[in-house]
């Protein structure tokens, strides 16, 4: 069982989030090209390692953060890093 | 099977990944086009990924015109597979059921029959009761939490023994003059005049690869790697649409036969069919988070177990033998990335999420293909990796996996 750190409820069971995908900034949709804006949306990193993330805790305080977690370890970097540090990503 | 032959320092073509993709495109590649100074490299052994992971499961009953078609040639080289690479791959045509439990479900399984219909694919619907008399076993009635509505009925699916497969490629290959290395892991893949700060990437051309065991000079790369698409791709400085998840599969003890058909149920996300052996092979739908590690989950076979029952609750005494899982490279509209990079010489036949070993003949013929005439083959030219900038996915989703 992977345990989720949410910053707000602790940790807690990843079936009791929604795993929304690679944190990344998000171009300005009123000036990003179609090109940007599906670049945005399709293209993945995807490394073995280091991953910055956003999770969703749809069971517990319904907020947005990100996280990082070592996908080849499966690990959540301890302590989480703060809200604060969440790259632009939209809460 | 095959032999065993020192590593040479050149090759005309060098493939990266030696599961049934790679060595299928091997085996084209000397086959169909003459191309003979070819080297397969696999980190471990030949078939050690999805190749010997997944749970053997064929078919073409997809939801778009290409997936159709792609898939149907697929299942053609399938059914002349043992004798055309003289090796029993035990291809069991035992017909595919795929259940609708809602009105929705039934409505993508109408439409999927429409489109296989008009590509010729035998595929049709039918109602609980034509389900009862393909498989008894299966609860049909209307007390079960998820009730069968129906079913997409596709009599050419079937089975075939993935090992068996795997061997046949490499072991035809190598009458042909291929090479295949294992133990030899690709570590990075040279190339120049590319965008990228280091002359990689797009616009660049490919003059070697090096691997743990040297370093070796070629015109040509191809990515035939399931798991690690991304991680061989950013050696060439070429970014994929994937997402790499674990896919989590298990078997029973062997039992008498009683499930005659492959059964798939996209709501209660699992897929199962009866071995030759009398094993069952259950298939479930993808982790949902990213992850390269293939350790197995109780929560993985306590749901399985609960669904499973819920469709043949006559099998609740029997025991799991086993779990296991391998590596899928799961791109967004389910279809995969083939053909050309923009790296010139850096080939990708990636992106094969939870359906690559259906694929595996056909996209070794026509990965061959476009590496013999440097031409995107028009039957893979919807997946190719620009569609994804271009906005022109191929949306599969209904049709390639479960558990959506």
């Amino acid at each position: 069982m992977l345990l989720v750190p949410c910053p707000n409820c602790g940790p807690r069971n990843a079936a009791d989030f929604s795993y929304v995908g690679e944190a990344k900034a998000r171009p300005d949709p009123n000036a990003a090209t179609p090109e940007e804006w599906r670049d945005y949306l399709y293209m993945k990193d995807n490394p073995a390692g280091r991953l910055r993330e956003t999770w969703y805790c749809r069971s517990g305080c319904r907020q947005y953060f990100v996280l990082e977690r070592d996908t080849a370890a499966n690990r959540f970097a301890d302590p989480p890093l703060p809200a604060a540090e969440a790259d632009g990503e939209e809460a | 099977m095959w032999r065993d032959v020192p590593l040479r320092n050149s090759y005309d073509v060098v493939i990266v990944g030696g599961g049934v993709h790679g060595l299928a495109t091997a085996y084209y590649l000397a086959a169909n086009h003459g191309i003979t100074d070819v080297a397969v490299l696999d980190k471990a052994y030949l078939g050690s990924g999805g190749s010997g992971r997944n749970t053997a499961i064929v078919r073409s009953n997809y939801l778009t015109p290409e997936g159709v078609a792609f898939y149907d040639r697929s299942l053609q080289l399938y059914n002349t597979m043992s004798a055309d690479l003289n090796i029993n791959v035990m291809f069991s045509e035992r017909g595919h059921l795929t259940l609708a439990h809602t009105d929705s479900a039934l409505r993508t399984m109408r439409w999927r029959a429409e489109v296989n219909k008009l590509q010729g694919i035998d595929s049709s619907v039918i109602g609980p009761d034509e389900i009862k008399k393909l498989a008894p076993s299966l609860d049909t009635s209307s007390h079960p939490r998820f009730p069968i509505l129906g079913a997409l009925y596709h009599p050419p699916g079937g089975i075939v023994r993935h090992d068996a497969v795997v061997w046949g490629y490499a072991r035809a290959a190598d009458h042909l003059g291929v090479e295949m290395h294992q133990q030899t892991e690709v570590t990075d893949i040279e190339v120049t005049g590319g965008d990228g700060p280091d002359g990689k990437g797009p616009g660049g051309r490919v003059t070697g690869v090096v691997t743990s065991r040297g370093r070796i000079s070629t015109p040509t790369v191809v990515n035939c790697t399931a798991g690690w698409a991304s991680l061989i791709s950013d050696m060439a400085g070429v970014k994929l649409p994937i997402s790499t998840r674990p896919l989590q599969a298990a078997v029973t003890e062997p039992v008498k036969v009683f499930l005659p058909t492959v059964v798939v149920s996209g709501s209660l996300h699992v897929y199962v069919s009866q071995t030759d052996r009398g094993e069952l092979v259950f298939g479930a739908s993808v982790d949902p988070y990213n992850n390269y590690g293939i350790t197995g989950s109780l929560e993985f076979t306590e749901e399985l177990a609960g669904h499973v029952l819920e469709l043949m609750p006559g099998i609740s005494k029997m025991r799991l033998l086993r779990q296991w899982s391998g590596l899928c490279d799961m791109t967004p509209d389910y279809s995969p990335v083939m053909g050309f990079t923009g790296v010139d010489g850096f080939l990708c036949d990636v992106g094969w999420g939870t359906y690559g070993f259906k694929a595996a003949p056909v996209s070794g013929e026509q990965m061959a293909e476009a590496v013999a005439t440097g031409t995107t083959p028009e039957m893979i030219a919807p997946f190719s990796l620009d569609r994804f900038h271009a906005g022109t996915l191929v949306g599969e989703k209904g049709a390639a996996a479960v558990g959506h």
